[in-house]
């Protein structure tokens, strides 16, 4: 739970404070954003996410990395369920990954 | 001599491919590593900084830390004169074990949802984990955020959900985050059952325990995006020791050994940051700003293994006073002394190695745990067990056959 799970910021939510969707290998899910409020990520920024929230922006290689890092600790399949369920979601029909 | 060869090997070793059957298992390969000839490079600054006369003991303070150290066997390529001390760092293990009963107790009405994280479900209380709870009957759900508890309250209106809040400056704001939410959405049968604890003071706590013998800190990673490089000064200052914040990754680690020791090696004390590229030496200001917003420092706190530490936890102020589920529910205060047989608070401040307290491996293995340190990947026992004591086990049979 220590370990921060990497993402790509794919949208801004509107009409939701603080929201956005990113992609986390494939999978699209709703992180909160409030803890960036000071830099803000923008659409294709990378960040490391930690149950949920956005805790800070990070360079795509960096991303990589982290996700290299998660597959060698044997946590790639605990971080995808996490991310699978963070039930941010109003929208159920675009769970699952996107191809 | 002999390691030399090794690490070359294991360089050359990285040029081929791994394949993918192996890639589940719990041995490590090379190729994982990042920059194989820069790991190199390290473990040599590592061995020629290291004074043959000293013996070093260095602490890594996070759990995240200790499990990419026993992952990647990084014991095999330090020098047998450095030492790595597992700290306080995981917070499903210092949590002690009567904050559970008294969550499962208040969950015990069954209109109340008990909700955590997954990490927490198997941590057995007085009477059963959370799983066993839910087995007998209790509404208990893994949540991955705060803010899915938030939307479990939204999605049962008349029920009532609880959210068990563990975890150090990395997890508290985004608890923080929600109780907000929850407060501007006027979201009323939410509450926090809050155990949210700050690694400085679980530090001193060690650093007071007459028994301990520290040379320096890896200081935690994620925690510092939080708080930031300069609540760990007064380490450097008071106390003499270095603290270098780290990565995660092998080279994160080792590049880290080398900066304290350049440090040791040179007779200074300060505060670095080897992990730059996510760590801001300041910290996160609108984290700050809405832990300082919900929380307020508990007098004092029970760590598990540590006893009591003054200011060491996060309470729900005043304002949030609604969600709180202490002063919401009635909390039975219990308080359950660890298995005398088990000997946690010595492995937690780094007194026994986890292979040395008299129920590793026998009575608590991380199917069956009877400590903390055993249930959570993060905990030294369950490290240990999973990378060192299992390879130890393959090799013996090995051996006989």
């Amino acid at each position: 739970m220590c370990l921060a799970i990497p993402g790509k910021i794919v949208e801004l939510v509107a009409g939701q404070n603080l929201v956005g969707t990113v992609e986390v290998t494939g999978v699209r899910r709703k992180v909160q954003l409030g803890l960036l409020e000071d830099d803000m990520p923008k659409v294709g920024d990378w960040i490391l996410i930690h149950v949920g929230f956005a805790m800070s922006k990070i360079s795509e290689q960096d991303a990589m990395e982290q996700m290299r890092l998660l597959r060698a600790l044997g946590e790639t399949e605990q971080a995808m369920e996490e991310i699978r369920g963070y039930g941010l979601e109003d929208d159920v029909g675009h769970e699952g990954p996107i191809q | 001599m002999a390691w030399k060869t090794m690490s070359v090997m294991r360089v050359r070793f990285n040029e081929g491919k791994v394949p993918r059957q192996m890639e589940r298992s719990n041995m490590r390969y090379v190729d994982e590593f990042r920059d194989p000839e820069l790991i190199t490079k390290a473990s040599e600054e590592i061995r020629r900084l290291a004074d043959p006369a000293r013996h070093y003991r260095i602490m890594e303070v996070c759990g995240g830390h200790t499990h990419a150290i026993y992952r990647f066997g990084l014991k095999d390529i330090l020098p047998s004169n450095i030492e790595l001390i597992h700290g306080p760092g995981c917070p499903v293990c210092v949590l002690p074990m009567g904050r559970i009963d008294d969550g499962l107790a208040i969950a015990g009405d069954r209109n109340i949802i008990f909700a955590a994280f997954g990490d927490m479900m198997r941590v057995p209380g007085a009477h059963g984990s959370p799983f066993e709870h839910k087995a007998r009957g209790a509404d208990v759900r893994i949540v991955y955020s705060p803010a899915d508890a938030l939307e479990l309250a939204k999605k049962y209106p008349e029920r009532e959900v609880m959210f068990f809040a563990i975890g150090f400056e990395t997890t508290a704001p985004s608890t923080a985050l929600t109780l907000m939410s929850a407060k501007a959405q006027g979201i009323r049968n939410f509450s926090v059952f809050c155990n949210h604890v700050t690694i400085v003071p679980a530090i001193r706590a060690i650093l007071d325990s007459p028994d301990m013998r520290l040379d320096g800190f890896i200081g935690p990673g994620h925690v510092s995006t939080v708080i930031g490089c300069r609540p760990y000064e007064w380490i450097a200052r008071n106390e003499g020791k270095p603290v270098v914040t780290s990565g995660f990754e092998p080279l994160d680690l080792l590049q880290s050994i080398v900066m304290l020791l350049r440090q040791l090696h040179a007779g200074e004390a300060r505060v670095e940051n080897q992990y730059k590229r996510v760590v801001p030496w300041e910290g996160n200001r609108a984290a700050l700003k809405v832990m300082a917003e919900v929380f307020e420092l508990r007098p004092y706190f029970e760590w598990r293994g540590l006893g009591f530490i003054s200011q060491s936890a996060l309470r729900i102020g005043d304002k949030y006073a609604m969600w709180d589920a202490e002063q919401r529910y009635a909390v039975p205060d219990t308080r359950v002394a660890d298995p005398k047989s088990a000997q946690c608070g010595e492995v937690l401040k780094g007194v026994l190695k986890p292979a040395q307290c008299k129920l590793f491996g026998k009575e608590c293995t991380p199917e069956h745990p009877i400590g903390a340190l055993m249930v959570s990947s993060e905990g030294s026992c369950a490290a240990y067990y999973n990378y060192e004591y299992r390879k130890s086990l393959v090799t013996r049979i090995a051996s006989v056959a």
